[in-house]
């Protein structure tokens, strides 16, 4: 069955308060070379077909949020 | 005047929603659960706080798209009252009936702690009985409004911000607000003033044993329409 892998990811204009508090603990942790971490959604659909359309709108409809979030997706083997 | 409390698996404000309506309102409050598709027979909707879907892709997300929004989406569009609190803030904005997104918040802790409120706009069919600032409870982890620049921009010309955030005496500073909003928004109406979304609880502060009635002074048009 055709896999579909969607990845959802913070507009980067808005704080990603979740990616701060990782960084902090890269630092933490000896990482200092880690100026940035943004954190994202990676969604793994199993579908009867693959339907470019079809994604799409389940991306527009349920998956992501366009006033907070971009969206990519991809087939995948 | 009946009021319905829509309720959603994770809802958790929604019998102190129905208890605050029935008690302290002194209007009919009703609970509907989120696979009805219609709301005949009410006046209002109460969309109450929580954590629907375990707050499951984005707070509110998976609530919004139930059966029963498809019903509220009409009553709202017939100009009927809706209010969103917390959660179910994150609801209304979710089914779009309001702008905007709530993230969470700039000091990425959870807030439980009680505000003020300042009322921005007195037109709206929700804030048309508040005259001071307001006294009310917050709790949540995820109530940073934000909105695009255009939109925001929208929201402040059309005077659809209902609420900020603000010292007891109006005034506004950043560290009156709790959670980082833009513009210190704590609650917005649609264009209609019909529907109101907010972070902050009213339905936890009708009582004096609660710790103050100031939630009184947004829900108090409900016991008036019909009069």
């Amino acid at each position: 069955m055709p896999k579909v892998r969607v990845y959802v990811t913070l507009k980067p204009s808005l704080l990603d308060s979740a990616g701060r508090t990782v960084r902090d603990s890269l630092d933490k942790l000896g990482f200092h070379e880690v100026a940035s971490v943004r954190v994202g959604k990676l969604i793994e659909l199993e579908v009867e077909q693959f339907s470019e359309g079809r994604v799409k709108e389940m991306c527009d409809k349920l998956l992501a949020n366009p006033v907070i979030e971009n969206y990519r997706f991809e087939e995948a083997e | 005047m009946n009021v319905a409390v829509l309720r959603f698996p994770g809802s958790n404000c929604d019998q102190d929603a129905l208890c605050s309506l029935r008690e302290d309102i002194g209007v009919g409050a009703q609970y509907v659960w989120h696979e009805e598709d219609a709301l005949a027979g009410f006046d209002a909707v109460f969309v109450p706080g929580g954590f629907t879907y375990g707050d499951y892709l984005r707070c509110g997300a998976i609530a919004s798209r139930s059966p029963i929004m498809d019903a509220v989406r009409r009553f709202a569009a017939d100009g009927r009252p809706v209010i969103g609190v917390c959660n179910g803030f994150q609801v209304l904005c979710e089914a779009g009936l309001l702008p905007g997104a709530l993230m969470q918040n700039a000091s990425q802790k959870f807030v439980c702690d009680h505000i003020w409120l300042t009322v921005a706009n007195r037109s709206s069919y929700w804030t048309r009985h508040v005259d001071r600032v307001l006294r009310i409870p917050i709790a949540h982890g995820e109530g940073r409004y934000v909105a695009d620049e255009e939109t925001l921009r929208r929201v402040e010309d059309e005077g659809r911000v209902a609420f900020r955030y603000s010292g007891p005496n109006g005034e506004r500073d950043p560290r009156f607000n709790p959670n980082g909003s833009m513009d210190d928004i704590a609650g917005l109406v649609n264009e209609a003033g019909n529907v109101l979304g907010m972070m902050p609880h009213p339905e936890r502060a009708t009582k004096a044993i609660l710790g103050g009635e100031d939630g009184r002074l947004i829900l108090a048009g409900l016991s008036l329409v019909g009069a």
